[in-house]
Protein backbone atom coordinates (compact mmCIF):
# COMPACT_ATOMS: atom_id res chain seq x y z
CA UNK A 1 0.00 0.00 0.00
CA UNK A 2 1.13 3.36 -1.08
CA UNK A 3 2.12 5.36 1.79
CA UNK A 4 1.60 9.10 -0.48
CA UNK A 5 -0.84 9.86 -3.08
CA UNK A 6 -4.29 8.73 -3.36
CA UNK A 7 -4.06 6.45 -0.30
CA UNK A 8 -2.82 8.63 2.32
CA UNK A 9 -6.61 10.67 1.49
CA UNK A 10 -10.05 9.72 2.98
CA UNK A 11 -11.22 6.45 2.02
CA UNK A 12 -11.74 5.97 -1.54
CA UNK A 13 -15.49 5.97 -2.55
CA UNK A 14 -15.80 2.66 -4.59
CA UNK A 15 -19.11 1.98 -6.33
CA UNK A 16 -21.01 -0.58 -5.58
CA UNK A 17 -20.47 -4.41 -8.11
CA UNK A 18 -23.17 -4.70 -10.57
CA UNK A 19 -24.32 -8.61 -10.77
CA UNK A 20 -22.18 -9.08 -13.88
CA UNK A 21 -18.96 -7.40 -12.26
CA UNK A 22 -19.06 -9.14 -8.92
CA UNK A 23 -16.74 -12.19 -9.83
CA UNK A 24 -14.41 -9.34 -10.30
CA UNK A 25 -14.01 -7.87 -7.25
CA UNK A 26 -14.04 -11.65 -5.55
CA UNK A 27 -11.14 -12.17 -6.84
CA UNK A 28 -9.69 -9.19 -5.74
CA UNK A 29 -9.98 -10.67 -1.91
CA UNK A 30 -7.32 -12.74 -3.10
CA UNK A 31 -5.23 -10.27 -4.78
CA UNK A 32 -6.06 -12.49 -8.15
CA UNK A 33 -6.90 -10.25 -11.36
CA UNK A 34 -9.81 -11.92 -13.31
CA UNK A 35 -11.18 -10.56 -17.06
CA UNK A 36 -14.69 -11.30 -18.83
CA UNK A 37 -13.86 -12.90 -21.60
CA UNK A 38 -16.57 -13.88 -24.18
CA UNK A 39 -16.01 -16.66 -25.53
CA UNK A 40 -17.35 -16.12 -29.66
CA UNK A 41 -15.32 -13.00 -29.97
CA UNK A 42 -12.10 -14.29 -27.64
CA UNK A 43 -11.52 -11.58 -26.44
CA UNK A 44 -11.99 -9.54 -23.06
CA UNK A 45 -15.18 -7.65 -21.94
CA UNK A 46 -14.58 -4.72 -19.47
CA UNK A 47 -16.48 -3.70 -18.16
CA UNK A 48 -18.18 -6.75 -16.98
CA UNK A 49 -21.76 -6.68 -18.83
CA UNK A 50 -24.70 -9.44 -19.24
CA UNK A 51 -23.89 -9.85 -23.30
CA UNK A 52 -20.76 -9.29 -24.95
CA UNK A 53 -20.62 -5.49 -26.52
CA UNK A 54 -19.23 -6.57 -29.58
CA UNK A 55 -21.32 -9.55 -31.01
CA UNK A 56 -24.15 -9.64 -28.03
CA UNK A 57 -23.17 -12.79 -27.09
CA UNK A 58 -23.65 -14.03 -23.49
CA UNK A 59 -21.07 -16.84 -23.67
CA UNK A 60 -19.00 -14.89 -21.08
CA UNK A 61 -16.64 -16.71 -18.93
CA UNK A 62 -13.65 -15.44 -16.30
CA UNK A 63 -10.34 -15.79 -17.12
CA UNK A 64 -6.67 -14.92 -14.77
CA UNK A 65 -5.17 -11.80 -16.35
CA UNK A 66 -1.47 -11.65 -16.41
CA UNK A 67 -1.75 -7.71 -14.63
CA UNK A 68 1.28 -6.67 -17.32
CA UNK A 69 0.02 -4.13 -19.69
CA UNK A 70 1.54 -0.67 -20.50
CA UNK A 71 0.61 3.09 -19.84
CA UNK A 72 -1.78 4.01 -22.18
CA UNK A 73 -2.84 7.65 -21.29
CA UNK A 74 -1.57 9.57 -18.06
CA UNK A 75 -2.36 12.56 -16.01
CA UNK A 76 -0.78 14.14 -12.69
CA UNK A 77 -3.46 15.55 -10.24
CA UNK A 78 -1.48 18.77 -9.24
CA UNK A 79 -4.69 20.00 -6.81
CA UNK A 80 -5.05 16.96 -4.64
CA UNK A 81 -6.55 18.97 -2.04
CA UNK A 82 -9.55 19.46 -4.96
CA UNK A 83 -10.19 15.63 -4.22
CA UNK A 84 -9.63 15.19 -1.14
CA UNK A 85 -5.72 13.99 -1.44
CA UNK A 86 -3.02 15.36 0.69
CA UNK A 87 0.37 14.68 -2.34
CA UNK A 88 -0.24 14.68 -6.26
CA UNK A 89 -0.80 11.09 -7.92
CA UNK A 90 -1.36 9.66 -10.71
CA UNK A 91 -4.34 8.55 -12.52
CA UNK A 92 -3.23 6.43 -15.62
CA UNK A 93 -5.30 4.21 -18.42
CA UNK A 94 -3.65 0.60 -18.88
CA UNK A 95 -3.83 -1.24 -21.53
CA UNK A 96 -3.54 -5.02 -20.03
CA UNK A 97 -1.43 -7.63 -22.32
CA UNK A 98 -4.67 -9.34 -22.88
CA UNK A 99 -6.42 -6.37 -24.57
CA UNK A 100 -8.35 -4.43 -21.72
CA UNK A 101 -8.26 -1.07 -20.34
CA UNK A 102 -8.30 -0.41 -16.93
CA UNK A 103 -8.39 2.86 -15.24
CA UNK A 104 -5.62 2.66 -11.99
CA UNK A 105 -3.45 5.09 -10.42
CA UNK A 106 0.38 4.17 -9.94
CA UNK A 107 1.46 3.75 -7.08
CA UNK A 108 4.80 5.65 -6.05
CA UNK A 109 6.44 8.48 -7.70
CA UNK A 110 3.52 10.13 -9.89
CA UNK A 111 6.07 11.87 -12.16
CA UNK A 112 7.12 8.29 -13.63
CA UNK A 113 3.78 7.59 -15.02
CA UNK A 114 4.56 8.11 -18.64
CA UNK A 115 2.38 7.15 -21.37
CA UNK A 116 4.22 4.00 -22.97
CA UNK A 117 5.72 2.17 -19.60
CA UNK A 118 5.18 -1.30 -18.59
CA UNK A 119 3.44 -1.80 -15.64
CA UNK A 120 1.88 -4.58 -14.05
CA UNK A 121 -0.99 -4.66 -11.26
CA UNK A 122 -0.31 -4.08 -7.56
CA UNK A 123 -3.48 -4.04 -4.62
CA UNK A 124 -4.62 -1.73 -2.02
CA UNK A 125 -6.71 -2.90 0.75
CA UNK A 126 -10.08 -2.04 0.82
CA UNK A 127 -12.08 -1.76 4.31
CA UNK A 128 -14.51 -4.92 3.26
CA UNK A 129 -11.43 -7.35 2.61
CA UNK A 130 -11.76 -7.01 -1.01
CA UNK A 131 -8.70 -5.21 -3.03
CA UNK A 132 -8.64 -2.02 -5.25
CA UNK A 133 -6.23 -3.21 -8.29
CA UNK A 134 -3.47 -0.04 -8.88
CA UNK A 135 -0.88 -0.52 -10.91
CA UNK A 136 3.33 0.07 -10.17
CA UNK A 137 6.28 0.15 -12.74
CA UNK A 138 7.59 -3.21 -14.08
CA UNK A 139 11.36 -2.62 -14.42
CA UNK A 140 12.07 -6.19 -15.44
CA UNK A 141 9.37 -5.89 -18.45
CA UNK A 142 11.37 -2.31 -19.42
CA UNK B 1 -38.37 10.49 -47.65
CA UNK B 2 -36.03 13.51 -47.70
CA UNK B 3 -32.62 11.74 -46.78
CA UNK B 4 -31.40 15.76 -46.12
CA UNK B 5 -31.93 18.37 -44.14
CA UNK B 6 -30.14 21.06 -45.87
CA UNK B 7 -32.41 23.89 -46.65
CA UNK B 8 -35.42 22.80 -44.31
CA UNK B 9 -34.84 24.65 -41.71
CA UNK B 10 -33.07 28.19 -40.18
CA UNK B 11 -32.70 29.89 -36.92
CA UNK B 12 -34.19 32.92 -36.60
CA UNK B 13 -33.72 33.82 -33.10
CA UNK B 14 -31.39 33.94 -30.49
CA UNK B 15 -30.42 35.03 -27.05
CA UNK B 16 -28.05 34.81 -24.53
CA UNK B 17 -26.57 36.30 -21.08
CA UNK B 18 -23.32 36.40 -19.71
CA UNK B 19 -21.49 39.09 -17.35
CA UNK B 20 -17.91 40.53 -17.11
CA UNK B 21 -18.14 39.19 -13.60
CA UNK B 22 -18.97 36.13 -14.09
CA UNK B 23 -22.75 36.03 -12.64
CA UNK B 24 -25.84 36.72 -13.32
CA UNK B 25 -28.78 38.88 -11.60
CA UNK B 26 -31.63 36.10 -12.23
CA UNK B 27 -31.07 31.94 -12.34
CA UNK B 28 -33.75 28.81 -12.95
CA UNK B 29 -36.87 29.38 -14.78
CA UNK B 30 -36.96 33.01 -14.16
CA UNK B 31 -33.72 32.93 -16.48
CA UNK B 32 -34.74 30.19 -19.38
CA UNK B 33 -37.94 32.35 -19.73
CA UNK B 34 -36.27 35.45 -20.29
CA UNK B 35 -34.37 33.64 -22.77
CA UNK B 36 -36.86 32.56 -24.63
CA UNK B 37 -38.55 35.98 -24.86
CA UNK B 38 -35.83 37.56 -25.54
CA UNK B 39 -35.40 35.16 -28.79
CA UNK B 40 -38.73 35.09 -29.71
CA UNK B 41 -38.58 38.83 -29.95
CA UNK B 42 -35.18 38.76 -32.09
CA UNK B 43 -37.13 36.33 -34.31
CA UNK B 44 -40.35 38.68 -34.61
CA UNK B 45 -42.33 35.58 -33.00
CA UNK B 46 -44.76 35.36 -30.35
CA UNK B 47 -44.41 32.22 -27.03
CA UNK B 48 -48.04 31.69 -29.30
CA UNK B 49 -45.89 30.45 -32.41
CA UNK B 50 -43.78 27.94 -30.44
CA UNK B 51 -44.93 23.97 -30.98
CA UNK B 52 -41.96 22.46 -29.90
CA UNK B 53 -39.62 22.43 -27.14
CA UNK B 54 -36.34 21.41 -26.62
CA UNK B 55 -34.49 21.45 -23.22
CA UNK B 56 -31.40 19.52 -21.85
CA UNK B 57 -32.93 18.43 -18.19
CA UNK B 58 -36.98 18.18 -18.34
CA UNK B 59 -38.60 19.97 -21.90
CA UNK B 60 -42.28 18.85 -20.22
CA UNK B 61 -41.40 21.04 -16.78
CA UNK B 62 -40.23 23.81 -18.46
CA UNK B 63 -42.66 23.83 -21.42
CA UNK B 64 -45.61 23.51 -18.30
CA UNK B 65 -44.00 26.66 -16.82
CA UNK B 66 -44.58 28.91 -20.03
CA UNK B 67 -47.66 27.39 -20.00
CA UNK B 68 -47.10 26.26 -23.59
CA UNK B 69 -49.08 22.46 -25.12
CA UNK B 70 -45.93 21.78 -27.32
CA UNK B 71 -46.58 19.11 -30.11
CA UNK B 72 -42.77 18.22 -30.75
CA UNK B 73 -40.53 17.18 -27.02
CA UNK B 74 -37.25 16.99 -26.38
CA UNK B 75 -35.37 16.45 -23.11
CA UNK B 76 -32.11 14.60 -24.92
CA UNK B 77 -29.25 15.43 -22.50
CA UNK B 78 -25.90 14.81 -24.04
CA UNK B 79 -23.91 17.22 -21.42
CA UNK B 80 -22.56 20.29 -23.85
CA UNK B 81 -23.53 19.16 -26.98
CA UNK B 82 -27.03 18.69 -26.22
CA UNK B 83 -27.90 21.90 -28.12
CA UNK B 84 -26.53 20.87 -31.02
CA UNK B 85 -28.49 17.85 -31.09
CA UNK B 86 -31.57 19.41 -30.32
CA UNK B 87 -30.98 21.95 -33.41
CA UNK B 88 -30.73 18.49 -35.10
CA UNK B 89 -33.88 17.03 -34.37
CA UNK B 90 -35.61 20.52 -34.44
CA UNK B 91 -34.95 20.68 -37.99
CA UNK B 92 -36.08 17.06 -38.49
CA UNK B 93 -38.74 17.51 -36.81
CA UNK B 94 -39.68 20.75 -38.93
CA UNK B 95 -38.82 18.53 -42.27
CA UNK B 96 -41.36 16.39 -40.91
CA UNK B 97 -43.73 18.59 -40.24
CA UNK B 98 -43.81 17.53 -36.43
CA UNK B 99 -43.33 20.99 -35.42
CA UNK B 100 -42.68 24.30 -36.83
CA UNK B 101 -40.95 26.55 -34.32
CA UNK B 102 -39.20 24.94 -32.00
CA UNK B 103 -37.08 26.95 -28.83
CA UNK B 104 -34.42 25.27 -27.25
CA UNK B 105 -33.36 26.83 -24.20
CA UNK B 106 -30.33 26.73 -21.47
CA UNK B 107 -29.27 28.31 -17.93
CA UNK B 108 -26.93 27.59 -15.60
CA UNK B 109 -25.42 30.05 -13.35
CA UNK B 110 -23.01 27.77 -10.89
CA UNK B 111 -21.19 30.84 -10.34
CA UNK B 112 -23.75 32.52 -8.39
CA UNK B 113 -25.24 29.46 -7.18
CA UNK B 114 -21.85 28.88 -5.27
CA UNK B 115 -22.22 32.15 -3.74
CA UNK B 116 -25.92 32.19 -2.43
CA UNK B 117 -25.66 28.54 -1.13
CA UNK B 118 -27.88 27.45 -4.04
CA UNK B 119 -28.32 23.43 -4.79
CA UNK B 120 -25.81 20.85 -3.91
CA UNK B 121 -22.77 19.03 -4.64
CA UNK B 122 -22.91 15.78 -6.51
CA UNK B 123 -25.05 13.15 -5.17
CA UNK B 124 -23.84 9.34 -6.20
CA UNK B 125 -26.60 7.56 -8.17
CA UNK B 126 -27.80 4.91 -6.63
CA UNK B 127 -27.33 1.08 -7.27
CA UNK B 128 -24.08 0.14 -9.53
CA UNK B 129 -22.71 2.29 -12.44
CA UNK B 130 -19.90 1.65 -14.85
CA UNK B 131 -18.52 5.55 -13.95
CA UNK B 132 -18.62 4.64 -9.93
CA UNK B 133 -17.14 1.16 -10.22
CA UNK B 134 -14.15 1.62 -12.27
CA UNK B 135 -13.42 5.42 -12.78
CA UNK B 136 -14.09 6.93 -9.30
CA UNK B 137 -12.16 5.04 -7.01
CA UNK B 138 -9.17 6.99 -8.94
CA UNK B 139 -9.69 10.20 -7.88
CA UNK B 140 -9.85 11.22 -11.44
CA UNK B 141 -11.03 15.46 -11.73
CA UNK B 142 -13.92 16.04 -13.55
CA UNK B 143 -14.09 17.48 -15.79
CA UNK B 144 -10.67 18.11 -16.57
CA UNK B 145 -9.14 14.53 -16.01
CA UNK B 146 -10.41 12.85 -19.08
CA UNK B 147 -9.06 15.87 -21.08
CA UNK B 148 -5.98 15.61 -19.22
CA UNK B 149 -5.18 11.95 -20.45
CA UNK B 150 -6.33 12.98 -23.89
CA UNK B 151 -3.91 15.46 -24.09
CA UNK B 152 -1.31 13.01 -23.06
CA UNK B 153 -1.74 10.57 -25.20
CA UNK B 154 -1.84 13.13 -28.15
CA UNK B 155 1.40 14.75 -27.07
CA UNK B 156 2.50 10.94 -26.76
CA UNK B 157 1.57 9.78 -30.26
CA UNK B 158 1.90 12.96 -32.06
CA UNK B 159 4.87 15.00 -30.29
CA UNK B 160 2.19 17.78 -29.32
CA UNK B 161 3.55 20.43 -26.92
CA UNK B 162 2.02 22.51 -24.19
CA UNK B 163 2.97 25.33 -25.87
CA UNK B 164 1.17 24.65 -29.10
CA UNK B 165 -2.05 24.07 -26.53
CA UNK B 166 -1.38 27.62 -24.95
CA UNK B 167 -1.84 29.44 -28.58
CA UNK B 168 -5.51 27.99 -28.58
CA UNK B 169 -5.73 29.97 -25.25
CA UNK B 170 -4.02 32.94 -26.70
CA UNK B 171 -5.81 33.14 -29.51
CA UNK B 172 -9.28 32.81 -28.20
CA UNK B 173 -8.49 35.20 -25.73
CA UNK B 174 -7.35 37.62 -28.69
CA UNK B 175 -11.30 37.09 -29.93
CA UNK B 176 -12.54 37.84 -26.46
CA UNK B 177 -10.73 41.09 -26.23
CA UNK B 178 -13.28 42.26 -28.83
CA UNK B 179 -16.02 40.78 -27.35
CA UNK B 180 -17.31 43.77 -24.43
CA UNK B 181 -19.61 40.47 -22.77
CA UNK B 182 -16.35 38.30 -22.12
CA UNK B 183 -15.23 37.21 -18.93
CA UNK B 184 -11.78 37.80 -19.29
CA UNK B 185 -10.27 40.54 -22.32
CA UNK B 186 -6.82 41.07 -21.50
CA UNK B 187 -4.47 39.80 -23.92
CA UNK B 188 -2.40 36.38 -22.36
CA UNK B 189 0.99 34.49 -23.98
CA UNK B 190 1.72 31.73 -24.35
CA UNK B 191 3.83 32.11 -21.69
CA UNK B 192 1.35 33.13 -19.37
CA UNK B 193 -0.51 29.59 -19.70
CA UNK B 194 2.53 27.80 -19.23
CA UNK B 195 2.79 29.47 -16.10
CA UNK B 196 -0.33 29.19 -14.35
CA UNK B 197 -0.64 26.77 -11.98
CA UNK B 198 -0.87 22.91 -13.18
CA UNK B 199 -3.93 21.27 -12.75
CA UNK B 200 -4.57 17.71 -13.91
CA UNK B 201 -0.80 17.06 -16.33
CA UNK B 202 -0.28 18.54 -19.29
CA UNK B 203 -3.41 20.83 -18.36
CA UNK B 204 -2.90 24.33 -17.00
CA UNK B 205 -5.49 26.87 -15.63
CA UNK B 206 -5.00 28.59 -18.50
CA UNK B 207 -5.89 25.30 -20.58
CA UNK B 208 -9.06 25.41 -18.94
CA UNK B 209 -12.91 26.35 -19.04
CA UNK B 210 -14.94 29.16 -17.41
CA UNK B 211 -17.12 28.73 -14.66
CA UNK B 212 -19.45 30.92 -14.93
CA UNK B 213 -23.18 32.05 -15.17
CA UNK B 214 -25.15 31.69 -18.47
CA UNK B 215 -27.50 31.27 -21.01
CA UNK B 216 -29.03 31.11 -23.78
CA UNK B 217 -31.62 29.95 -26.06
CA UNK B 218 -32.61 29.48 -29.81
CA UNK B 219 -36.12 29.66 -31.91
CA UNK B 220 -35.84 27.69 -35.30
CA UNK B 221 -38.04 27.56 -37.92
CA UNK B 222 -39.55 26.27 -41.38
CA UNK B 223 -37.33 27.60 -44.15
CA UNK B 224 -40.07 29.06 -45.65
CA UNK B 225 -41.36 30.61 -42.46
CA UNK B 226 -37.74 31.70 -42.15
CA UNK B 227 -37.97 34.09 -45.51
CA UNK B 228 -41.43 35.53 -43.88
CA UNK B 229 -39.54 37.13 -40.57
CA UNK B 230 -37.99 40.27 -40.31
CA UNK B 231 -34.37 39.26 -39.24
CA UNK B 232 -31.96 37.22 -41.74
CA UNK B 233 -32.20 33.53 -41.15
CA UNK B 234 -29.01 31.28 -40.44
CA UNK B 235 -30.22 28.35 -42.39
CA UNK B 236 -29.45 24.63 -41.30
CA UNK B 237 -27.07 23.49 -44.41
CA UNK B 238 -26.10 19.66 -42.56
CA UNK B 239 -26.55 18.33 -38.69
CA UNK B 240 -24.55 14.81 -37.60
CA UNK B 241 -23.99 13.10 -34.27
CA UNK B 242 -22.35 10.49 -32.95
CA UNK B 243 -20.88 9.46 -29.47
CA UNK B 244 -18.71 6.47 -29.10
CA UNK B 245 -18.72 6.55 -25.04
CA UNK B 246 -19.99 7.52 -21.84
CA UNK B 247 -16.93 7.23 -19.45
CA UNK B 248 -13.35 7.83 -20.71
CA UNK B 249 -11.99 4.83 -19.88
CA UNK B 250 -14.44 3.44 -22.50
CA UNK B 251 -13.62 5.92 -25.58
CA UNK B 252 -11.44 3.64 -28.15
CA UNK B 253 -9.10 5.99 -29.27
CA UNK B 254 -8.80 8.78 -26.41
CA UNK B 255 -6.95 11.12 -29.69
CA UNK B 256 -9.86 10.90 -32.07
CA UNK B 257 -13.12 11.58 -30.93
CA UNK B 258 -16.87 10.94 -32.42
CA UNK B 259 -16.28 14.37 -34.29
CA UNK B 260 -14.50 12.33 -37.09
CA UNK B 261 -18.04 11.03 -37.75
CA UNK B 262 -20.38 13.31 -36.98
CA UNK B 263 -18.08 16.22 -38.41
CA UNK B 264 -17.61 14.76 -42.44
CA UNK B 265 -21.27 13.78 -41.82
CA UNK B 266 -22.96 16.94 -40.90
CA UNK B 267 -20.45 18.87 -44.42
CA UNK B 268 -21.42 16.12 -46.67
CA UNK B 269 -24.88 16.91 -46.32
CA UNK B 270 -24.25 20.25 -46.18
CA UNK B 271 -21.97 20.14 -49.26
CA UNK B 272 -19.28 21.71 -48.07
CA UNK B 273 -15.95 21.49 -47.45
CA UNK B 274 -13.41 22.33 -44.31
CA UNK B 275 -11.99 25.26 -46.78
CA UNK B 276 -15.64 26.89 -47.40
CA UNK B 277 -16.00 27.54 -43.69
CA UNK B 278 -15.97 31.33 -42.45
CA UNK B 279 -15.79 30.56 -38.96
CA UNK B 280 -15.72 27.38 -36.44
CA UNK B 281 -17.43 27.24 -33.15
CA UNK B 282 -15.96 23.98 -31.87
CA UNK B 283 -16.50 23.48 -28.21
CA UNK B 284 -13.41 24.66 -25.94
CA UNK B 285 -13.91 23.03 -22.64
CA UNK B 286 -9.85 22.51 -22.85
CA UNK B 287 -7.42 23.60 -25.22
CA UNK B 288 -6.81 20.30 -26.51
CA UNK B 289 -10.41 19.47 -26.99
CA UNK B 290 -10.69 22.43 -29.75
CA UNK B 291 -7.31 21.13 -31.06
CA UNK B 292 -9.33 17.43 -31.44
CA UNK B 293 -11.89 19.36 -33.38
CA UNK B 294 -9.96 20.75 -35.87
CA UNK B 295 -8.14 17.14 -36.81
CA UNK B 296 -11.60 15.33 -36.44
CA UNK B 297 -13.61 18.27 -38.52
CA UNK B 298 -10.77 17.38 -41.13
CA UNK B 299 -8.94 21.41 -41.20
CA UNK B 300 -6.40 19.83 -40.84
CA UNK B 301 -4.56 16.02 -40.53
CA UNK B 302 -4.90 13.90 -37.73
CA UNK B 303 -1.87 14.84 -35.09
CA UNK B 304 -1.32 18.26 -37.09
CA UNK B 305 -3.43 20.10 -34.95
CA UNK B 306 -0.53 21.52 -32.98
CA UNK B 307 1.68 22.70 -36.04
CA UNK B 308 -1.93 23.50 -37.25
CA UNK B 309 -2.43 26.51 -34.69
CA UNK B 310 0.59 27.89 -34.42
CA UNK B 311 1.01 31.85 -35.47
CA UNK B 312 -2.66 33.08 -34.67
CA UNK B 313 -4.64 30.87 -37.05
CA UNK B 314 -7.79 30.94 -35.29
CA UNK B 315 -7.02 34.17 -33.69
CA UNK B 316 -8.34 37.51 -35.19
CA UNK B 317 -6.80 38.43 -38.46
CA UNK B 318 -5.91 34.59 -38.90
CA UNK B 319 -7.38 31.97 -41.73
CA UNK B 320 -9.28 30.23 -39.75
CA UNK B 321 -11.15 32.12 -37.31
CA UNK B 322 -12.53 29.88 -34.32
CA UNK B 323 -14.33 30.51 -30.87
CA UNK B 324 -14.92 34.44 -31.86
CA UNK B 325 -17.19 35.12 -29.19
CA UNK B 326 -13.71 34.47 -26.99
CA UNK B 327 -15.06 30.72 -26.19
CA UNK B 328 -15.16 28.71 -23.08
CA UNK B 329 -11.99 29.62 -22.42
CA UNK B 330 -12.69 33.23 -21.91
CA UNK B 331 -16.31 34.07 -22.91
CA UNK B 332 -18.00 32.23 -20.87
CA UNK B 333 -18.70 28.30 -19.63
CA UNK B 334 -21.71 27.74 -17.68
CA UNK B 335 -20.95 23.83 -17.82
CA UNK B 336 -23.18 23.05 -21.05
CA UNK B 337 -21.80 25.88 -22.98
CA UNK B 338 -22.71 24.13 -26.65
CA UNK B 339 -25.63 26.79 -27.00
CA UNK B 340 -23.27 29.81 -27.27
CA UNK B 341 -22.11 28.33 -29.91
CA UNK B 342 -25.05 28.10 -31.62
CA UNK B 343 -25.80 32.10 -30.73
CA UNK B 344 -22.43 32.85 -32.07
CA UNK B 345 -22.72 31.42 -35.39
CA UNK B 346 -25.96 32.74 -36.28
CA UNK B 347 -24.71 36.06 -34.97
CA UNK B 348 -21.47 36.03 -36.97
CA UNK B 349 -23.56 34.94 -40.53
CA UNK B 350 -26.16 38.46 -39.64
CA UNK B 351 -23.09 40.40 -39.50
CA UNK B 352 -23.98 41.52 -35.67
CA UNK B 353 -20.94 41.16 -34.40
CA UNK B 354 -19.31 44.88 -34.02
CA UNK B 355 -15.49 44.66 -33.87
CA UNK B 356 -15.10 40.67 -33.92
CA UNK B 357 -17.64 40.13 -36.76
CA UNK B 358 -15.71 37.63 -39.63
CA UNK B 359 -15.82 40.00 -43.02
CA UNK B 360 -18.26 37.84 -45.17
CA UNK B 361 -19.11 35.22 -42.88
CA UNK B 362 -21.36 32.60 -45.24
CA UNK B 363 -20.91 29.40 -43.19
CA UNK B 364 -20.57 28.47 -39.63
CA UNK B 365 -20.13 25.64 -37.94
CA UNK B 366 -21.14 24.94 -34.44
CA UNK B 367 -19.83 21.90 -33.32
CA UNK B 368 -20.36 20.41 -30.17
CA UNK B 369 -18.56 18.48 -27.44
CA UNK B 370 -20.48 16.50 -24.84
CA UNK B 371 -20.06 14.71 -21.22
CA UNK B 372 -15.72 13.96 -21.48
CA UNK B 373 -15.45 13.79 -25.19
CA UNK B 374 -18.42 11.44 -25.69
CA UNK B 375 -20.97 12.97 -27.36
CA UNK B 376 -19.83 15.40 -30.46
CA UNK B 377 -23.00 16.78 -32.45
CA UNK B 378 -21.89 19.12 -35.63
CA UNK B 379 -24.09 21.54 -37.33
CA UNK B 380 -23.63 23.67 -40.28
CA UNK B 381 -25.55 26.96 -40.91
CA UNK B 382 -25.22 29.30 -43.51
CA UNK B 383 -26.69 32.53 -45.08
CA UNK B 384 -29.18 32.67 -47.65
CA UNK B 385 -26.82 33.08 -50.43
CA UNK B 386 -25.53 29.06 -49.29
CA UNK B 387 -28.73 27.83 -50.04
Amino acid sequence: MSATGPAAGPPRMVGPASPESAPFWEATRERRLVLQWCRECDRPVQYPRAVCPRCMGSALEWREASGAGRIYAATVEHRPETMGASEPYAVVLVDLAEGARLMGNLAGDPAAARVGASVRVTWEPLEDGRHLPLFELDKEAG
Amino acid sequence: MSRTLRGAAAIVGVADDCSPTGELEDHGRALEARMVREALADAGLDLADVDGVCHAQSAMGFAEYLGIHPRFTDSTNTGGSSFEVHAEHAAAAIAAGLAEVVVSVYAATPRSDRRAGRGGGRVPPAGPNPSAEWEWPYRLRMPMGPYALAASRHMHEFGTTSEQLAEIAVSTRAWAALNPKARFRDPISVDDVLSSPMQCSPLHLLDCCLVTDGAGAFVMTSAERARSLRAPAAYVLGAATCHDHMIVSQMPDLTTTPGAVSGPAAFSMAGVKPDDVSLLMGYDSFTITALLHLEDLGFCEKGEGGPFVAEGRTAPGGALPMNTNGGGLSYTHPGMYGMFLIVEAVRQLRGECGERQVDGAEIAVAHGSGMVLSCMSTLVLGTEATL
